[in-house]
Order: structure tokens, then sequence, then C-alpha cells
């Protein structure tokens, strides 16, 4: 046991080769652009400019999807004068992926202002992209005046309450949230009584060993309530997903990429199609932040998920727009 | 001569004052029709100035300076702007008196507080 020491797998708390420090070094290259994957039950870390060299296969899971966020048709201020023009640009890196996605996640704030010519907006150009299903959770930039009446009616079929559904695929089972109606004065997201006990119920029969994806567009942790950048009661849903041994958390709101890991459940927000958000604390408030133009793409982003039947954790690739 | 003209002067001026002390605590009828809005500027994710204290009968008038929309609304419900986007407003004429607290239901952190009296 001369020499350096190797880099051993310290804590592996979910028996998939990746203890938190594996994970936490993986995911330190996400920001930058990485691409992570599992597979032998090893996390493998990629840096962007490396794709090339992968195979199809290599990078292939038996689920593929995307998820973009907060694109914000609509928006028109300096921060970006062209929404319409980065959510095309999101859009060309999705059909540029080595591996078509199966769907779409929209994680909210679709719209800037919830005008019918925003929704109308962005359907139009996702019709453009490889993956014809898209899922949307609503953010609250979609609810604006009308409780989320017009939402509802574009896409509330097949769902619960203020909009929140499940459905499965290929054995992993998602789960959309909506945390951004009956917002309480100086509070944050809410879910709701209602919703919590429609979610206990959805995932009653489910195994334990079902992997679970949850979306929402505020995030499920505290990641800056100062800013409302959290949900009161996520801790009421996370409580009814303890026993399940992989669990994947997608969020938007904050307009940039971050990760935790907490026991079994892997935390994700996403980069925003349209502009960038300060990172907690750095600026007065979370309003759009204005870069130079030649740095904006470098600030936005899609992010790609795969998943391998038999792993724990999904792989989670983010990429920006440049 | 000099001296009744002299209590004259301090008369009014005690009247003036009387006049200034009513219109400070909303007091006085002369007063009701005051129609200056007191301003609220929505800057940074936040209501200024945070509480005010104003008149029964005053209108707050509330203008977003941010690139992100904000609304308005009372905790009670008794007011609701529609979204005010960069640079819109909304004004509410306060006709009782009380204590409202309000916040923004986009951005539930933002809140402030109007006292009318």
């Amino acid at each position: 046991m001369s020499g350096k020491p190797k880099d051993e797998i310290l804590h592996d708390h979910n028996h998939d080769g990746i203890d938190r420090r594996g994970f936490l070094k993986c995911m330190a290259w996400a920001g930058t652009g990485a691409f992570c994957v599992i597979q032998g039950g090893v996390l493998k870390s990629y840096s962007l400019s490396g794709l090339s060299g992968l195979s199809p296969k290599q990078m292939k899971g038996d689920i593929s999807f995307v998820q973009i966020s907060d694109s914000h048709m609509g928006f028109n201020k300096a921060a970006n004068t062209d929404v319409a023009g980065t959510l095309k640009d999101a859009i060309d890196k999705i059909n540029a992926l080595p591996t078509a996605p199966g769907f779409i996640l929209h994680t909210g704030d679709i719209t800037h202002l919830s005008k019918p010519e925003e929704f109308d907006g962005v359907s139009q150009l996702l019709k453009s992209a490889s993956a014809k299903d898209v899922f949307y959770v609503p953010g609250e930039h979609d609810v604006i005046g009308d409780d989320g009446k017009q939402y509802l009616e574009r896409y509330g079929k097949n769902t619960q309450g203020a909009g929140w559904y499940s459905f499965d695929q290929k054995g992993v089972h998602f789960i959309g949230l909506v945390n951004v109606m009956n917002l309480k004065a100086g509070g944050l997201g809410s879910l709701g009584k209602e919703q919590l006990e429609w979610m206990e119920g959805d995932v009653k029969h489910l195994s334990k060993s079902t992997p679970v994806v949850v979306f929402a567009h505020i995030p499920l942790w505290s990641i800056y309530p100062e800013w409302g950048w959290g949900t009161d009661d996520s801790a009421q849903a996370l409580g009814h997903l303890k026993r399940f041994g992989s669990v994947t958390v997608l969020n938007g709101h904050i307009h940039q990429t971050m990760q935790k890991v907490e026991g079994n459940v892997t935390f994700h927000t996403a980069a925003s199609t349209a502009f960038p958000q300060p990172k907690p604390g750095e600026a007065p408030s979370p309003g759009p932040m204005k870069v130079p133009a030649e740095q904006l793409r470098s600030l936005l982003g899609i992010r790609d998920v795969n998943y391998v039947q038999g792993q724990h954790a999904l792989a989670v690739t983010d990429s920006t727009l440049e | 001569m000099s001296s009744s003209i002299f209590r004259l002067g301090i008369a009014g001026l005690v009247i003036m004052l009387l006049m200034v002390a009513g219109r400070a605590n909303g007091s006085g009828p002369a007063f009701m029709d005051d129609k200056t809005p007191v301003e609220i500027k929505i800057d940074n994710f936040v209501f200024s100035p945070n509480t005010l204290t104003v008149p029964v009968g005053s209108t707050i008038h509330w203008t977003n300076h941010d690139d992100i929309p904000h609304n308005v609304v009372s905790e009670d419900k008794s007011f609701k702007s529609k979204v005010m986007d960069t640079d819109e407003s909304f004004s509410y004429t306060f006709a009782k008196p009380g204590t409202y607290t309000y916040f923004c239901s986009i951005h539930p952190k933002m809140t402030g507080k109007i006292v009318v009296q």
C-alpha cells in the first residue's frame, strides 16, 4: 500500500459506485459543461470538449430526455432582447444531441407575462424540436392574473388540481408538481395540502426500487430563502419519497445550474434559455443579470438526462448554448 | 396699536401651526381632498418606503422600476393590482382607516405595509 493513495470510494450510500466526493467532483464540472454517465456502476465524467470522442452507445441510456426551463417568452429587456432566438438555439442544441431525447420537460416560466401570444410563441418554436412530447409544469410567470386558468386550458389535460400529474416511462416514475399557486405573503414556493395528499397516494403502489423523477418550477430544496429560492412544504413531499432508492429532483426558477445530494435524493436546478440570474446573495436582488452580449449564451443552457436500467442515479448533463 | 398687530400676527401663526399639525395627523377636513398620490417605488424586489402611514383618503401610487414584473396584493384581498411590467404603475385610494399588509403574489418575499389613519 505504498505510493499515492488511489481515488477510492469512501462512502457508497447508493451502492452505485459513487461516493459523495466522487459525485461532487463530477458535478463540479457541470457548471462548465460536463457529461456524467454511469456505466457498470461507475460514474465517469468527461468534459464537453471530449464528447465527440464518445460513441453513441457510451452516451445512450434506456431513457433519454431533455429538461429546459425559464424561456420567459415576451421578455425584452437589456439582459436578453431576443429570448425567442435563444430558445431556438436551445432547440438546435437538443436536435444536435447524439441520442435523440424521448421527450422534453419544461420546468416553467414558459412565458414572461402569461400572455396568449407568449404561450403560442413557445409552442410554435418547440414544434421544431426532435422530441415531440413536451411535459410542462407552470412557473409563477405562467399563472399571472388568472390563477393559472389559461395555463390549465393549454396544458391541464390529464392533470389534477392546479396542474400536477404523474406518468411512467420504461420503469421510471415521473411526477410533475405545481409550487407557484396560492403563495402567501413572506413565504416561499408552496405545494399545498391537496397536492401533497395526492402525491402520497400516487407513489403508494410503487416498489421502492422504482426510480422517481420529480420536476417542479421552484427548487424543492432551500437554496436561498431570502430570494424566495425554496419551497415551504418541500420536506413533506420528500418525506413521501423516503423509501425510494433513487430520487432525482429537477427544478428551474433560479436561472443557473446547481446540484445537491442528500441521501438517495439528487437535486438539480437548470439554466434558463432566456437570461441568467445572479448567484445567491451576490447582487441586490435576483433580477435578470446583464452580461456582455458575447457571454450571454455561455450562461444559458439545456440539460440532457439519461437513465440506464438497474442503475440508481440518473446521468445528468448540462450544456450551455455556446 | 403696534402691540395689537403683533398679537394678531401671533394668532395667525398659531392658526397656521394648527393647520400644519392637522395635516400631519391626517385630521381636519381642509386636507381630506388632498389628491396628491404618495409614491412607493419598487426597486430590486423591495417596496420603498416599506411601511407608510397616511391619512384616510390618500392615494398610493406604486411604480415598478425592475426588469421583472411585480404586482401588489393586499393580504385581506381588499385590493389587487394587475401585473406591472417595467415602469408600469398602480394606484389605490384608501377610504377606510386600518393597517393594510400587502405583497407581490409573484414574489411573495416582497412585502409592505400601509397604515391608514
